[in-house]
């Protein structure tokens, strides 16, 4: 059961929905243009190696290949844009960074023969020393780009944030609290592996260039349609407008399509000097190789506190893998992890992460981006300081959590302002609903006949709904694609003259729904039906900006302007109505798809009464326009903060180390709800992916650079019979920063999950007086822990 | 090379190269978008049919090996326009965010069914393992084969959880 009904209608099923269940849907890759060609890349299988001869004479001889374009052909376009620049990426490369790195694109008629051209191209390397573990990178002994003194390209450092002499009395005093006699320190250092986001849609984008107009339409499968038009636009030199990037299906992202990558500039330019649509879908083995990857921290926690679990000081330093370049917000993403680094918690912290580079698959925003890697070392080691103290983790999260009355804008040990809190709620309510007092009994119980059963719990707190405008501030804007806007919401309301509504917003959804949410918005606001509502997103040329979706923010913020928006549309169709009706526009309400006189239900007028009349200005009443629409751009005062509790109940096979995920219960906290069965479903997502890190998932590169997990037979993905069926509940804890009280929800589940599972698997072994394991806990690791254990 | 064969109840017929998947020939030669590539090792399902009646997964298959098959394709599964249970149940119980995956395995929760008509949650769970999804955790996917395999019985279908939520 859960706590609270929608806010704004409850469920509605998916807009979305018929077209995907009939194959009617139009991912990028169903698209064909006539004339439509297809591109293939040659791909470094070096992890740093010089290209010294490319021999493409094989392929550009064979029937249906078109051009073949290497380095030389694209420097003119300079380097892959990113919104944090520090090492920006070649689009093509003379001298290899990673395995993967493309060095020649073939393009050809039709892919099987691209794929044939791009075999056919003989290409002979220099191999040159290389680095691919981020520990060893850190000590520089082998540098990853030439004139650079150092791989350590960053370092974030707080709390505070930002505040040197700050940071120096909170280092001294936890300095001082180990020092005590009656505390004690507990320090693990531990991994936060390397993951493939792994969208079930592989990337595809098309490109095709208009010379009559000078003009591109571009089609990516991209959440971020609008940073990709101005990366376009800067790259070839063109106005804006003259690039029509069009996102419309997209199948899933997590942070793999929120990143500019140098294939779309490439198709682009392709497309410009052969005068035809050109094409590329990427493979499996280019999706793990090429875009994006996640996480991949060692670093090592630290926490002292008194022996009745009062917490004194936290401490977290270590290394961030980037990987070889630095893309839209690689070396950002571990300041996001340092941004919630404290948790729910008030004890002093320090955390401090260098951003490392290797000859390895850039790193950047996979779901979570930063704050599930925080709040995992943050959790393990406050479960690792309870057992310490043998006091329940349960009751140490209680004791130390930020208190009611510190909220609204509670001030974090790192420096940052959190909208709104009650944490203490969240993890009674978590407790009850998974019966705490007797899912422990359950567990003693089947200790005491030797099964190996364990519980894990974790508190997390994110930061997301970015942003405010203020953001910019700290780098985080699109400027570097030629673009001013910072991290606000726009949202455009249209009446047409029928009385149906357009809204047009610049987010980038992947399954997330935004047809149906924003259809409610809308409908809850004007009192249309929802089947009049016509949401549009992932089009430039609808839309005058767009911040894309990413970092759970859609709906906080592009959901809020929309808001707004349809607030203002109401406030003059109330002008309108009243004319029609005579009456005081105050008195006028809106129901059923029509405006009447507040008392006087039968006094009234439809919506298509009221647009026709805005769009015949002779009618209407002196001194006001014609027109039925609103435009607005909204910065929220504040990020906002979403919450929860999550516990996992594991049991591990002694034999074979095996790891079987029992039940998984999760409270979540994500503020006011659009539709619950969204909502839902976003964290059931978000914990599967928190599940399969802890469990499964590893992008593992060799001593060579090989990244050995290339296909999803080696990159293991949960399947549907690794899982349980998840038990979720939520508190309501509305934000104050914007007008609909509502936190985001994508990430959350991401965040709250990966911990619980290895903190009830620690808790499983804990008879062997296993006190860490790392992640994935998969058989064997689990099975040498037990016989470490046994023979220690 | 000459293939022929029945696709959602249509006869087709073309020239192929040897080495043309089954999925390519859905997808570029007849325009049958709805049937994804997901990965090029049989591991994902996103491109999973039906071939004479049975789930087979058409990226392991080549054009040619399909000759003289019958074959069904998510464009083919509702019935004039009134859809499968199975597709049903995805929209009831939103079983699908993405979209991607849900055509191979809304073809892998029709064939389950049809084999076994009364699918505990174990079972549906290991009868769609071929078949990966990134965004739902399984979880509502469970509840729509489960919803389907009930209207199909002619059994009333547990209620969604949020029905429950608001009773």
């Amino acid at each position: 059961m859960t706590a609270t009904l929608s806010a704004l209608g409850g469920v509605v099923k998916r807009r979305e929905d018929p077209a995907l269940i009939h194959g009617r849907a139009r991912y990028v890759d169903d698209i064909k243009l006539a004339n439509m060609a297809h591109a293939a890349f040659v791909r470094s299988p070096y992890p740093h190696a010089r290209v010294t001869d490319i021999d493409a004479s094989e392929a550009l001889a064979m029937e249906g290949v078109f051009a073949v374009y290497t380095a030389d052909d694209v420097r003119h376009l300079g380097l892959l844009l990113a919104q944090i620049t520090v090492v920006n990426r070649p689009l093509l490369v003379d001298v290899a960074k990673h395995a993967g790195d493309a060095v020649a694109m073939v393009v050809a008629a039709d892919r099987y023969v691209a794929q044939d051209a791009a075999d056919a191209i003989h290409v002979e390397y220099d191999v040159l020393p290389s680095v691919t573990n981020m520990v060893k990178a850190a000590t520089n002994e082998i540098l990853v780009h030439d004139g650079m003194e150092s791989n350590v390209i960053l370092s974030w450092e707080g709390g505070p944030f930002g505040d040197e002499e700050g940071i120096a009395a909170t280092r001294k005093t936890i300095a001082e609290a180990r020092k005590r006699d009656d505390t004690v320190t507990v320090s693990i250092e531990m991994r936060n592996q390397r993951l493939l986001p792994t969208a079930i849609e592989p990337r595809c984008v098309l490109a095709d260039w208009n010379g009559g107009y000078s003009r591109f339409d571009l089609y990516s499968s991209t959440q971020i349609p609008h940073a990709l038009a101005g990366a376009v636009a800067k790259t070839f030199g063109l106005p804006y407008n003259s690039v029509r990037c069009l996102a419309q299906e997209v199948g899933g992202g997590f942070g793999a399509k929120l990143n500019v990558y140098s294939d779309e500039m490439l198709v682009c330019f392709a497309s410009q000097k052969l005068h035809r649509p050109v094409k590329w879908t990427e493979t499996r083995r280019e999706a793990a190789n090429s875009t994006i990857q996640g996480r991949g921290w060692v670093a090592t926690a630290s926490m002292t506190g008194t022996r009745d679990g009062e917490l004194l000081g936290y401490e977290l330093t270590g290394v961030c893998d980037m990987g070889a370049y630095t893309q839209n917000f690689t070396a950002a993403i571990p300041f996001l992890g340092v941004f919630v680094g404290s948790g729910q918690y008030k004890m002093p912290t320090y955390i401090k992460l260098d951003c490392v580079v290797t000859h390895t698959m850039t790193t950047d925003a996979y779901r979570g981006a930063g704050r599930p890697e925080a709040i995992y070392y943050l959790e393990r080691i406050l479960d690792a300081f309870a057992r310490e103290i043998d006091m329940d983790p349960a009751d140490v999260r209680r004791k130390n959590f930020i208190p009611n009355d510190a909220f609204p804008s509670a001030i974090s040990p790192i420096g940052f302002a959190m909208d709104t809190g009650d944490y203490a709620t969240n993890l009674d309510a978590l407790l009850a609903k998974a019966d705490y007092e007797g899912l422990k009994a359950e567990r003693d119980a089947a200790r005491a006949e030797g099964r190996l059963v364990g519980i894990g719990l974790s508190s997390y707190v994110e930061v997301c709904g970015f942003g405010p405008s203020g953001l910019v501030d700290l780098g985080f804007s699109w400027s570097e694609y030629g673009l001013p806007s910072a991290f606000n919401g726009n949202g455009v309301v249209r009446v047409h003259p029928d009385g149906t509504v357009t809204c047009v917003i610049g987010t980038g959804p992947s399954g997330q729904g935004h047809q149906t949410t924003w259809a409610q918005i809308i409908s809850h606001h004007l009192a249309v039906p929802i089947e009049n509502v016509r949401v549009i997103h992932g089009d430039t040329h609808e839309s005058p900006v767009g911040i894309g979706s990413f970092g759970s923010r859609s709906a906080a913020v592009d959901g809020s302007a929309t808001w707004m928006a349809a607030d203002r549309v109401r406030d003059k169709a109330a002008k309108l109505a009243a004319h029609l009706l005579e009456a005081a526009p105050e008195d006028i309400r809106f129901a059923d798809n029509e405006a009447h006189v507040a008392g006087s239900p039968y006094h009234k007028v439809s919506w298509s009464d009221i647009a026709t009349l805005a769009y015949q200005p002779h009618r209407l009443p002196e001194g006001m326009e014609g027109g039925l629409e609103a435009a607005v751009v909204f910065s929220p005062a504040n990020a906002t903060w979403p919450f929860g509790t999550h516990l996992a109940l594991v049991e591990i096979d002694p034999d074979t180390g095996n790891t079987q995920l029992l039940r998984y219960i999760a409270m979540d906290d994500c503020g006011e709800v659009i539709n619950p069965m969204i909502v839902d479903g976003q964290i059931h997502g978000g914990i599967a992916q928190g599940v399969g890190q802890a469990m499964f998932e590893e992008a593992i590169y060799d001593e060579d650079g090989n990244l050995l997990s290339a296909s999803l037979m080696d990159y293991l993905l949960p399947t549907a019979a690794d899982l349980p069926s998840f038990e979720l509940d939520r508190t309501v804890t509305p934000t104050d920063v914007n007008p609909m009280g509502v936190k985001g929800v994508g990430e959350a589940g991401t965040i709250g999950s990966a911990q619980p599972i290895v903190n009830a698997v620690v808790d499983a072994l804990s008879p062997f007086g296993v006190k860490h394991i790392d992640m994935p806990v998969r058989p064997k690791r689990v099975w040498e822990a037990i016989q470490a254990a046994k023979g220690a | 090379m000459q293939v022929s064969m029945t696709v959602n109840g249509e006869p087709v017929a073309a020239d192929v190269e040897p080495r043309t998947l089954l999925v390519h020939f859905l997808r570029e030669n007849l325009s049958l978008t709805g049937t994804h590539v997901g990965c090029e090792t049989s591991y994902c399902g996103a491109c999973t049919i039906h071939l004479d009646g049975a789930p087979v997964k058409s990226c392991t298959m080549l054009a040619v090996q399909a000759d003289g098959a019958t074959i069904m394709t998510i464009e083919g599964l509702a019935d004039d326009g009134e859809l499968h249970p199975v597709q049903e149940g995805f929209w009831e119980r939103h079983g699908l965010q993405c979209g991607y995956c849900t055509p191979g395995m809304i073809m892998s929760g029709a064939a389950l069914i049809a084999s076994n008509p009364n699918p505990t949650e174990d079972d549906i769970r290991h009868g769609i393992e071929g078949n990966l999804c990134r965004c739902t955790g399984y979880h509502n996917i469970v509840k729509a084969i489960e919803y389907a395999a009930a209207t199909m019985r002619g059994d009333t279908p547990a209620p969604a959880e949020w029905e429950e939520e608001t009773s």
